[in-house]
C-alpha cells in the first residue's frame, strides 16, 4: 500500500525543518526524508564531536519527536510523478503520496576543473567541512581553503576547530570588492555579527583576496599546491586543498516533476510566487534550490511554504524578512562574481569528468552534453553528470543535458518496483 | 567518546562511534578506488554527490563511504 501524507518534505535542511516544523505546527501529518543519515543538511550538519548548533537541534528535536512526522534518513527519491514518490533506502523500495510536497533539497558545491584536482588530498571546500564534522582526521594537517565566498570562513573555522593548520584562506574576488562588500553588511546586522565573530575564531590565518589556486601537484596523493595572487604564483606544500566556487541548487527533483524554472548565471532553480508555490500546483519550494540565498533564506521560505502547504496564513512582516534576505543573495552573487581566469585553468590533459576520466582535449569537438556523452562517455558515470555537467555549464562549454530518472544510481530490485503492481517490494 | 571495531582490507582498527566510512578510511591513509584509467582517487565532495569515495560495505559494492557511519564489525575493502 502507499503511504499518505498531508505534507511530505524532501530534504532535512534548514528549509525542510522550517517547512515541517510549520505544517506540524498547524496540524498536519508529515513525513520528511533525507538522503543523509542525520538532519541538518550541509549548513547545519552535525558534528560528530561537537554537535548541532544551538538553533538546528531545538527545530531538529522538535520535529523528530513530534508525533505527526515520521522521519525518513537516508533515504534516496528514485522517480517522482504527479502525486507520488517512489522511494529507496538501504534495505526497501517503497511508495508515498502526498496532498502537498515541499521540495527542500537545498545545493551542492561548485566543483570547478583544475589541474590535478582528481588528486586524493583534494576536497571542495564545504565538502572538507562536510567530511571534518563526520570524523574525518585534520589534526596536525596542513590545510588550504580556497575558491570564494563567505563559506570559506566557515570551512577555516570548522577545519580550526578540528585541529587542522590553516595555511591561509585564498579567496578569488579581489581585494577591494571584498572590501566593498563587507563596508554594506550593516544592511544585514546579523550577518555582520557572524562576519565578525568568523574573523576573530580566524585571528592568525591569513585571508588573500584576488588569489586562485591553479594546480595541485603530487604523484598518487597532494604534495603541492600553485597559487597566482596579487605576489605573482607561489608553490607550497600543503597536505589537504579545499576548493569551492560557491553553490549550485539540487533541481533534478523538481525537473523531474516538470518545475518551471529560471536561470542564475549557468544554473537552473526553481522559479516560484510569494507563497513558494512551484508552477505545479501543490509543489512548493524553499531555500538554495529556488536561488543560492543562504540559510536565513532557507529558514524564512521553509516556513513559508510549510505554512502555504496547510493552507495556513502567511504574516507581511514574514515575507517582508524573506524579501530581505533575499537582497542579501543578490549581493553576494554580485561582489563574489567568478573571475573568467578560473573558466580557463584546465589544461588539455585535465580530467573534467572524474567518474569516466574524460580530458578536456576530447570534449573540444563538441558544442552539445549529449552528444559530448554519447561520443566520450563524458557525464556517463555514477555522479551522472553532476560535477562534470555543472562544470562544463559554468565554463560556458554547453549546458546540462538529458535529466532523467533515477534521480540516483539505482539498484535492480527498485527499478523493478516501479513497473510493479505491489508497492511494498522488499529488497533482497 | 565510546569506539566501534571495524575491519579496513582485513585490518583491524578501533573508531570514534558515529564516524563516517570515509573517516575511518583516511585515519589509515588507504586509497579509496581506481579511476577507470587507474588513478587512486579519494571523497571529494564530501555529501554523496561526486561518488569518489566508492568502496565495499560489509559485501556490497560500490557504497558511498561519505554516507555511511561506521557499524561494529563492518568489514570495508578498499581499491575494490
Ligand atoms: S565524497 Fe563525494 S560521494 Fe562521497
Amino acid at each position: 500500500m502507499t503511504e499518505h501524507y498531508d505534507v511530505v518534505i524532501v530534504g532535512a535542511g534548514p528549509a525542510g525543518l522550517a517547512a515541517a516544523e510549520a505544517a506540524l505546527a498547524h496540524g498536519a501529518r508529515v513525513a520528511w526524508l533525507d538522503a543523509q543519515a542525520t538532519a541538518g543538511g550541509q549548513v547545519w550538519r552535525r558534528d560528530v564531536e561537537h554537535g548541532w548548533p544551538p538553533r538546528a537541534q531545538r527545530v531538529i528535536e522538535y520535529v523528530t519527536q513530534h508525533a505527526n512526522a515520521t522521519w525518513m534518513p537516508q533515504t534516496q527519491v528514485v522517480t517522482a510523478e504527479a502525486s507520488e514518490l517512489l522511494l529507496q533506502n538501504e534495505s526497501r523500495a517503497w511508495r508515498i503520496s502526498y496532498d502537498a510536497l515541499v521540495l527542500a533539497t537545498g545545493a551542492r558545491e561548485l566543483l570547478l576543473p583544475f589541474p590535478g584536482w582528481t588528486l586524493p588530498g583534494v576536497t571542495g571546500a564545504g565538502g572538507l567541512q562536510a567530511l571534518a564534522k563526520q570524523g574525518w582526521p585534520l589534526a596536525g594537517r596542513r590545510v588550504v581553503i580556497a575558491g570564494s565566498g563567505p563559506l570559506l570562513l566557515a570551512v577555516a573555522a570548522t577545519a580550526k576547530r578540528h585541529g587542522a593548520h590553516v595555511l591561509g584562506i585564498y579567496e578569488q574576488a579581489s581585494a577591494a570588492t571584498v572590501h566593498n562588500f563587507a563596508q554594506k553588511l550593516w544592511r544585514w546586522p546579523g550577518k555582520a555579527l557572524q562576519a565578525v565573530s568568523l574573523r576573530a575564531r580566524l585571528a592568525g590565518i591569513p585571508y588573500r583576496c584576488g588569489s586562485i589556486v591553479t594546480r595541485a601537484l603530487g604523484d598518487s596523493t597532494l604534495q603541492l599546491i600553485e597559487v597566482d595572487g596579487p605576489r605573482g604564483v607561489e608553490r607550497f606544500e600543503c597536505d589537504q586543498l579545499a576548493v569551492g566556487y560557491g553553490l549550485v541548487p539540487n533541481v533534478e527533483l523538481a525537473h523531474a516533476l516538470g518545475c518551471a524554472m529560471k536561470y542564475e548565471g549557468a544554473h537552473p532553480c526553481i522559479e516560484v510566487d510569494a507563497m513558494q508555490c512551484t508552477s505545479v500546483p501543490h509543489i512548493y519550494a524553499a531555500g538554495e534550490v529556488c536561488g543560492i540565498g543562504g540559510h536565513d533564506c532557507a529558514w524564512l521560505e521553509g516556513r513559508i511554504a510549510g505554512l502555504a502547504a496547510t493552507n495556513a496564513s502567511i504574516g507581511a512582516s514574514l515575507l517582508r524578512k524573506q524579501h530581505h534576505a533575499r537582497t542579501f543573495a543578490a549581493a553576494l552573487r554580485e561582489y563574489f562574481a567568478l573571475d573568467p581566469y578560473i573558466h580557463d585553468l584546465s589544461e588539455p590533459d585535465t580530467l573534467i569528468c572524474r567518474c569516466e576520466d574524460v580530458p578536456l582535449r576530447a570534449l573540444e569537438d563538441y558544442d552539445d552534453a549529449r552528444n559530448a556523452k554519447l561520443a566520450t562517455r563524458c557525464g556517463m558515470g555514477a555522479c551522472q553528470g553532476r560535477v562534470c555537467g555543472t562544470a562544463l555549464a559554468e565554463l560556458g562549454r554547453f549546458p546540462r543535458s538529458g535529466l532523467r530518472p533515477p534521480l540516483f544510481p539505482t539498484r535492480l530490485a527498485t527499478l523493478g518496483e516501479l513497473h510493479s503492481s505491489c508497492s511494498q517490494g522488499s529488497i533482497p | 567518546m565510546s569506539t566501534v571495531r571495524i575491519e579496513i582490507d582485513g585490518e583491524t582498527l578501533d573508531v570514534p562511534a558515529g564516524i563516517t566510512v570515509a573517516a575511518a578510511i583516511a585515519r589509515v591513509e588507504r586509497p579509496f578506488r581506481r579511476s577507470v584509467k587507474g588513478h587512486a582517487r579519494a571523497p571529494f565532495c564530501g555529501m554523496g554527490i561526486c561518488f569518489e569515495c566508492r568502496v565495499r560495505i560489509n559485501g556490497v559494492a560500490q557504497q558511498r563511504a561519505c554516507m555511511i557511519a561506521v557499524h561494529e564489525g563492518m568489514q570495508v575493502v578498499t581499491d575494490d
